[in-house]
Parts: C-alpha cells; structure tokens; sequence
C-alpha cells in the first residue's frame, strides 16, 4: 500500500465517521438548530467523500446548492417558525415499535436485494482502479464531462427539468400572490405631473385670525 | 473526447412547439393582466389544437431520438391525440366555471398547457429518466390546479393531499428507478428490452423484480388503482370541478399509456413476474370501484369511486399482454375520455343560484325540467354502465374478448360481476332523474360551450357503433407499434 493510498483511506473513514456521526446527531440533538448545524457538518463531510472519488464538481455542487442554500434556509425556518418539537417529539416512544418493525421488514429486504447482487467478473479489477487522464480525455474535467453530455446526451432530460422549475415558480406565484385593495401605491408619473397650482394654496391671512380650514391641494390625476 | 453533435429536434417538435406556446401564454398574460383569461383559455385551445395536427403528421413513424430517450410512433400518436382532446376540453369547459367562482386567473390554461406537455412526455418517454420527469412535470402542475380555488379549504385540502401522496409515489418510483438501474445497468427501455424484451433471456434478480413493482406501484397511484387509490375520493372532490374532470381523464390516460408503454416496451418477456400484480391491481379496483360507489350520496365522489373501477377494467388489457389486449386498453381509453368528459359537462351544469350542487338527490325529477340534460346524462351513466348499444358496452367487450383469449377467465368474470353490480348506481341515478319527483330546477342558459361538449359527447357515445373503424383501426395500428420492437 503506498503512501497516497494510505493516505486516502484515512481520509475516507475520517470523512465517513464523521458523516455518520453527525447525521445521528441530526435526528437526536435537543436543540433544532442544533440539528441544522449537524446536517451541514453531514453535507461538509460527504462533500469530502465525492472529493475523495474523484468527482470534485459534485462535491462543489453540494457544498454550494445544499450548505449554502438548503441548509440556510433550514435554519432560517427553524428561527422564525416557533415549531414545538418538544411535542413533535411526545408520540417517539409510541411510534417506536411499528416504526421499528418497518425499518426492520426494509432493511431485510435491502440485505436480501443485494445478496443478489453479482459483479460481472472481468470487470472486478476496475473496481478500485481510480480514474486516470489519458491522452484520450485529455485536460477534460467533470465539469467539462458534465457539461458536453447534459447539452447534447441528456439535453431533453435537462431541459424537462428546466420547465418543472418553471411550474413550481408559476405554482408558487399562483397560489400565495394576492392583490389587496387599498393599497396606496407610489405613482411617481402624476407626482411629476403635479404643478404649482395643484400642490400650493396661497391664503391671504387676516390680522388676529386663523389661516381658517386647511386648503387641501388638489392631488394630481384623482 | 469530442462532444456529442446536439440530437435532432424534430421527433419531439409538437412537444416543444406546446412548451413554448405554454410560455409566449404566461408571457401574454403576464404583460395584459386578468382581462386576457379569455384570450389565453381559446389560445391555448387552438395550440393544443395545432400540437394535435402536428403530433400526428411528425410523429406517426418509429423513430427513437435524443440518444434514446424519446421515441414516436402510431401508440404515442394515438395516446397523445386522447390527452390533447382531454386538455383541451378541460380549459373549454372550464371558462364559464372559472368566471363564476373568480377563479377566472390567466395562469390555469398555461398550466393545463405544461401539464399536457408533461403527459406528452410521459407517453412518449423511452427511458426511466424521461419516465420520471415527464410524470413529475405533469404532477406539479396537477398539484397546483387541485389547489387553484386557494381560498376554499377543500380545494387546499385536496392540493395538500395530492402532493403529499405524490411525492411519496415518486420517491417510490425512484427508488425502483435506482434498483432497476443498478440490476440491470440501464434505463433505457430499448436496453432492458434487449435483455427482458424476449421470453428466456437472462433470469432476473430480486433486486430488478422488486424495483419493477416499485415502479409500478408509482405508476399504480398515479392512475389511482386499489390499493392505491385513497386519495382518489377526497382530491376528486375538493378541487374544482373542471380540474376534476381533467383528473379523471387526462392524467388518467397518459399514466396509463405509461404502464403499457413501460411493462410491454421493456420487460414484456418478464410477464410471468409482473401479470400477477396488474391481475391483482385491476381485480381489486374493480370491486373496490363498484362496491364502494354505492354508498356514495355526492356524484364527484361517485365519479371517483367509477374513475378507480374504470381503471380496473383498462388494467384487464395490460394484464393481458398481447396486441389484442393492448388494444382494448387503447379503445377503452377513448371511449372512457368521451363518456367521462360528457358526464363531467353534466355535473358542471349542475347549479343552482350561482353555486354549484353536487348531491345525487339534486338531480331528482331532472327527467321533466330539464329533458334535454337528464337525456345526455342517461346516455353517459348507461355507457359508464356498459350498456348495449352506447359506446361503453364495446370498450368492455374488447377488454374481456383480450382477457379471454389470454386465459384470464376468472379476471374477465370477475369484470363482468363487477360491472353488474356498478350498474346498479349509475342506473340509481337514471332512476333518480326520471322518477323522482323535481326538488331544485337548476340555472338557465347553459353556457354555450357546456351545451357544445355535451352534444358531441353524447353523440359519440350513442352512436360509436355506427362508424366504429376510425377508431378500432387506429387502436389497432397503435397496439401493433408497440410490439413492432
């Protein structure tokens, strides 16, 4: 085993420890923003694991898309929303045992679906042969790679993708955009419009009495 | 490595011509505001109109593109032609609806129109990846229109549901995506027809069967079979009525179009494996539909709880397998789009003072003030019955003759008995208009475009058996594509 590899495998139980450890932590921590905290601390740690195979662009995606904007946002939700988890929490003890019982039922069928699983002998060395550049792929990075396929390979895929974005974003204006009556909004044309005569009332005030009732100027365009 | 030169657009040309009207629409409203509803509803009308014409001149021929993921043929042609009817009905009927109750929002039309371009998709779909996103395309718009009317309770309730329940279908779907990806190192459906298309290929391991169920189970709740159907009552009547109408036959056919296209395009030499489930799906959801329809005092529920049996019937065809089946399925499809649309018309005429009425006793006595509306609607419920000699009588005719023939006996006596015993209250109802005596006399005029699909939906219905070779021969010629591997 040299050194690089060495080196990588203690990178991988260090990174995936971590993972583990911290998304335990997400579910069992008292305190919610605790768990938010733990859950980027998971994203950080698996950003590592990507890194560790090769797949930087990943990686970076993760750390940008999850860390940067999932998680905020978590966080933001947790802040503002006086969420009770202490009562989310009441009915654990209750739930436990059907919960259990259908973790249970998955996980045997995991462990029997992949009992059958079979990798097709000549390729067993590929396994663990890491990507090397050849002359072939040239300077070609993941981003690079990702980017000639999603355009060209998966361009239907993407831009399908792109117009469910589209209807979540109509979807969300739809249903939560209201227009209120009464609202007094600035209408910077007909207050530019207004002239002297609109805006200034000249009284001639006696001596010893009021300027009267207020004059109110006329508003331009009502 | 070179790039891959960009794949050739046209085989999906009615798909994005449908995409782009869809956003010059949005764009349309959003720059005139409220007052362009109207405009954008019979806009979006003529596109889907035009998609019609331009799906079935481009897209006739089998022709896998984008690198295969995309594929055209008579099946995809036959399929999209219902769907496009479907939506474009659905915004028709719709118009008067939406003004009465201020839902009258530029946004609906523009949203059927991308819903329907997800439906598209999905029929044409050749791949696990465009399987999905085509069906999550279609489901987001879904979620968005059940929950249209956002100020009633209901409607929200119905959208919450919808999502929650969906989400929950597509996570499934993924999950079986994933293994199936994983077992047999493809998503394509030309790849995994290449291994499972022909009897006696490769065994398949229990790690590939068990994403197929997942798979379909995704695709089960989508076109609501038992036992995957609870949803089915609660979201038929808490949206709006015209969006319900659109659920009950659209997004219906396009899934169900899916599941023929994803079980016999990719896996049909698996059927040992998978005949079982659709045998128990549609088994299930036809004595589901037709014993709990009975008790049923609200017709939108009674609609849905006819929809799940509906469902139960096409699913016979699948089951099936063979060309015949898979033209049953196609038949069946149409000639449930046409009675399902009409019945629909009906329920929307159905109001009273401005609001609408959904119980079955309002339709007492409909039979002396309103001949002409208790006429068309005694037509659908006795097609929806399977009645000699409306239209609905022959849709289940082809499905059982298929079932026969793929001895699957006791499926197609089960249909049968079934049927039987939904007749009874789709002929409760008739009973109702005609013998009971008036309570409520419902609002004049109808809106002139109710009265136009009401006309031609019983006309079809009543009188498929005159000219029924358009129809067959299309199914036929579709049926024959997908098999033409």
């Amino acid at each position: 085993m040299t050194d690089a590899v060495l080196l990588q495998t203690i990178m991988f139980y260090i990174f995936a420890a971590i993972t583990v450890a911290s998304g335990v932590m997400v579910i069992s921590a008292r305190n919610p923003v605790h768990s938010v905290l733990f859950l980027i601390l998971a994203f950080f740690n698996s950003a590592g694991l990507f890194i560790l195979l090769g797949a930087e662009f990943l990686a970076m995606i993760l750390v940008i898309v999850y860390v940067g904007a999932v998680a905020v946002l978590f966080l933001f939700v947790v802040m503002m929303l006086d969420i009770d988890f202490a009562r989310l929490r009441s009915g654990f003890m209750r739930y436990l045992p059907i919960g259990a019982l259908i973790g249970a039922i998955l996980l045997a069928e995991l462990i029997l679906i992949f009992g059958s699983w079979a990798i097709a002998p000549g390729i067993e060395g590929l396994k663990a042969a890491p990507m090397t550049a050849t002359a072939a792929h040239g300077a070609m990075t993941n981003t690079r790679a990702l980017g000639d396929l999603i355009y060209t390979r998966y361009v239907l895929a993407f831009q399908i993708a792109g117009l469910i974005l589209l209807v979540a974003m109509i979807g969300a204006i739809v249903l939560t955009l209201r227009r209120r009556g009464g609202v007094r909004r600035q209408r910077i044309a007909a207050q530019l419009a207004r002239s002297r005569a609109q805006s200034v009332a000249v009284v001639n005030v006696p001596v010893g009495g009021g300027a009267g009732e207020p004059v109110e100027p006329v508003a331009a365009g009502e | 490595m070179p790039a891959l030169p960009m794949p050739d657009l046209l085989p999906a040309l009615p798909e994005i011509v449908l995409a782009c009207a869809a956003m010059a629409l949005l764009l349309l409203g959003v720059f005139r505001g409220e007052r362009s509803t109207r405009l954008v509803s019979w806009l979006s009308v003529a596109v889907l109109m035009a998609v019609l014409v331009l799906s079935a001149m481009f897209q006739g021929e089998k022709h896998v593109g984008f690198y295969g993921m995309f594929i055209t043929d008579r099946f995809a042609v036959f399929v999209n032609v219902l769907v496009l009817i479907g939506s474009a009905v659905t915004i028709i009927i719709a118009l008067h609806y939406n003004e009465e109750h201020g839902l009258a929002r530029f946004e609906f039309p523009v949203l059927v129109l991308l819903a329907t371009t997800g439906m598209m998709v999905m029929v044409s779909a050749d791949d696990l990846i465009t399987l999905y996103l085509g069906f999550e395309l279609q489901s987001l718009a879904l979620y968005v229109v059940a929950s249209f009317d956002r100020d009633s309770t209901r409607s929200t309730e119905a959208g919450l549901k919808y999502f929650i329940l969906g989400a929950l279908a597509s996570g499934m779907m993924l999950y079986g995506i994933s293994l199936i990806y994983g077992f047999a190192g493809t998503t394509g459906f030309t790849g995994l027809a290449h291994l499972f298309g022909a009897a006696g290929g490769p065994v398949p391991s229990n790690g590939l069967i068990i994403g197929i169920v997942f798979v379909s189970v995704g695709l089960a709740f989508k076109v609501s079979a038992v036992p995957f159907h609870m949803w089915t009552p609660d979201v038929y009547e808490g949206a709006p009525t015209p969006v319900t109408a659109f659920f009950s036959v659209a997004p219906k056919i396009a899934a169900l179009a899916l599941f023929v296209r994803y079980l016999i395009g990719s896996f049909s030499g698996l059927i040992a494996e998978w005949q079982q489930i659709i045998v128990f799906l549609s088994g299930a959801s036809m004595v589901l539909g037709a014993f709990a329809g009975i008790a049923q005092r609200n017709i939108k529920r009674l609609m849905a709880y006819s929809s799940i049996g509906h469902v139960g019937y096409a699913l016979i065809g699948l089951a099936a397998g063979g060309a015949e089946g898979i033209r049953g399925v196609l038949v069946y499809l149409a000639i449930y789009l046409i009675m399902n649309l009409g019945t629909w018309a009906v329920i929307l005429c159905m109001r009273r003072e401005g609001q609408m009425l959904e119980g079955i006793a309002d339709l007492s006595g409909l039979g002396r003030t309103r001949p002409g509306l208790a006429l068309a609607l005694g037509i659908f419920l006795f097609a929806l019955a399977g009645i000699p000699p409306t239209a609905g009588f022959f849709a289940k005719l082809y499905i059982f003759l298929a079932a026969i023939d793929a001895h699957l006996v006791g499926l197609a006596v089960l249909g049968v008995v079934t049927s039987v015993v939904g007749a009874f209250y789709y002929l409760r109802i008739v009973k109702v208009m005609y013998f009971d005596e008036p309570l409520v006399t419902f609002d004049r005029p109808l809106a002139p475009e109710l009265r136009a699909v009401l006309f031609v939906a019983a006309v079809l219905t009543l009188f498929f058996i005159v000219y029924p070779d358009p129809l067959m021969g299309g199914a036929q010629a579709a049926a024959a594509s997908l098999f033409a591997r």
